[in-house]
């Protein structure tokens, strides 16, 4: 039994002024607040240790709030987890790609929660399997150790269990690190598709320049919600030099620079030392420059 | 083919050898299921330390009149959850907080047991005294050892997924914080089943290579699993027969045969890579 989609006009997340303190006494997240909806693509961005994993441990129920509430698909979050509606792909290195299973038992671990005690898989769930591994192209490889993929197969062998899971809500760590650019462009070609069936993806990233290539919502965070909303109004220079303070790495190129005229328009790269984020224009009326990306 | 008759059937027409090869196939059994957890999960260290934390338990309990192996479970699990807490509540690693508090119950353990006059001998709680078991001790370690047998059969693809992917594990609401204790307190067990046999030094060996093994000669967790066991309870056998022809110590011999599996199986490993066409 999958969980069927979820409602589009309620809250898929709902992030209700929660503080999240650590055993240590560090303020993790201080009274954060966001809602997200169904059917988008969302990129959370942040410097490291802004609380950006801790907000996917709370999302996970990993760490309960000390303040606030967190509530999935309109329920609480123990209750949106048993129903599998959240599936995690991990961050690449927080794998140990030795472990012995094969590409195939990866994708059955989305099954668990569908199984008996035992784990015994049903016709059902060997069903799920095979059609998630074709929905990602892996197929022919799944009988391969999962240590013997490319960088781009592994996070589709992970993104086939989230899939075969039947998670609604899917959180991404870092989606683009070891992998190459036309790698990228496939792996955001199976987003928007997941998104366009109603899911909603969250995506904690480094990779400023791809954001605006395929989501549709941005949370700038550092402890709490810094800006949120369409990424068009929100993920603007402004909103990102205030989220990250001065760690980005900034250039602008205007003036005699850049044109002979008295054009006013002006280029600037903001980058966190992975692909850069571009824009061009006048001052406070800059675009996005997405820079041509090798078609799949 | 006498011989070989002669090589098996001559050392187990004696009771001794008897129980002492049930209580061998047991505690290699066991041994190895669990270690195909500790080697996946990055534990190895924790059965060192589980294991040497059990003596000062031994001597208290012998102290307050209880079963022995009530106090050894007690003080292995203590040291696991001892380890746990504090590594949350300190600045030190996992490793360097494990080390300390292993050491220092250990090193209890012998400051008491040189202190208070007990009926053991060190050196059967250290390396063991297979030959030595009697039936009640053949009783106990299987009362212990099977249903942890059970439990590991029945429970080995959540503990597996656990070890692979806790985040994922929580995610789809298995009961992470279960899964993580279980297999503490299976460890625990575990090294008080072997404690008659193989002793607390050598149990070590025997909660790793195993799982070792395994790994190396397989790429899938269920056949690992199997070749764990086989390659334990295999060693177990040779080992003690082996120890009966020599005249050597039987927990150690076991162990020898098991590393050196181990290390063939490494070798034969190294000259195929090198040997395979590319």
């Amino acid at each position: 039994m999958n969980p069927s989609r979820l409602p589009g006009d309620r809250p898929a997340i709902m992030v209700d002024g929660v503080s999240v303190r650590y055993a240590n006494g560090v303020t993790a997240i201080d009274d954060a607040s966001f809602r997200l909806f169904p059917a988008s693509i969302c990129a959370l961005v942040g410097v490291n240790g802004s609380g950006k994993s801790t907000l996917f441990k709370t999302l996970m129920g990993f760490l309960a709030p000390a303040k606030g509430a967190v509530s999935i698909a309109g329920q609480k979050v123990a209750d949106a987890l048993k129903q599998g509606l959240v599936a995690y792909v991990p961050q690449s290195e927080d794998v140990d790609w030795n472990f012995p299973v094969l590409v195939e038992d990866v994708v059955m671990m989305g099954r668990y929660g569908h199984m008996g005690l035992l784990r015994l898989a049903s016709k059902a769930d060997r069903a799920a399997v095979d059609a998630a591994l074709e929905r990602v192209g892996m197929s022919a490889l799944r009988h391969r150790q999962i240590g013997e993929l490319s960088g781009g197969q592994k996070k589709r062998v992970f993104l086939a269990r989230a899939l075969a899971q039947g998670g609604q809500i899917i959180l991404l760590d870092e989606p683009f690190t070891g992998v190459d650019a036309r790698t990228e462009t496939a792996i955001i070609d199976l987003l928007r598709a997941m998104r366009d069936e109603g899911r909603l993806i969250l995506v904690s990233t480094h990779n400023l320049g791809s954001i605006p290539d395929f989501c549709d919502h941005v949370i700038l965070f550092n402890r709490t919600v810094i800006a949120a909303g369409p990424i068009e109004t929100t993920f603007t220079e402004a909103n990102l030099i205030r989220a990250f303070g001065g760690v980005l790495r900034h250039v602008r190129i205007d003036g005699s620079d850049l044109h002979d005229d008295a054009d006013a328009r002006r280029v600037t790269v903001l980058t966190d030392d992975e692909r850069p984020l571009v824009l061009y224009g006048e001052r406070d009326r800059e675009k996005l420059v997405a820079p041509d990306r090798p078609k799949a | 083919m006498n011989a070989v008759l002669g090589f098996i059937t001559q050392p187990l027409a004696h009771d001794f050898m008897q129980r002492g090869l049930v209580v061998a196939l047991l505690v290699g059994m066991i041994c190895a299921m669990l270690s195909c957890y500790l080697v996946l999960k990055g534990w190895s260290l924790m059965g060192d330390a589980v294991s040497h934390a059990v003596l000062p338990g031994i001597v208290l309990a012998f102290v307050a009149g209880l079963p022995l192996a009530l106090g050894a479970f007690a003080a292995g699990l203590g040291c696991a959850l001892a380890t746990g807490y504090l590594q949350a509540h300190s600045r030190v690693r996992e490793d360097a907080v494990m080390g300390i508090v292993f050491s220092g119950l250990f090193a209890l353990g012998l400051v008491l047991f040189v202190k208070v006059e007990t009926d053991q001998h060190l050196n059967h709680i250290l390396f063991g005294n297979m030959l030595g078991v009697q039936l009640r001790d053949v009783a106990e370690t299987a009362l212990i050892a099977l249903p942890a047998i059970a439990f590991l059969l029945v429970r080995r693809r959540d503990l597996m997924l656990y070890c692979f992917d806790p985040a994922h594990a929580r995610a789809i609401g298995l009961q992470v914080g279960f899964l993580h204790y279980g297999l503490l307190v299976l460890l625990a067990l575990t090294i008080v089943a072997s404690l008659k046999a193989v002793g607390i030094i050598l149990v070590i060996a025997m909660l790793i290579a195993p799982g070792a093994i395994g790994l190396i000669v397989t790429r899938r967790f269920g056949p690992m699993m199997v070749v764990a066991v086989l390659a334990a309870t295999g060693s177990s056998l040779i080992g003690t027969l082996l120890s009966f022809h020599l005249d050597a110590a039987t927990g150690p011999m076991i162990v020898v045969v098991q590393s050196l599996l181990f290390a063939l199986l490494v070798v034969i490993r190294q000259v195929r890579l090198a040997l395979a066409p590319h």
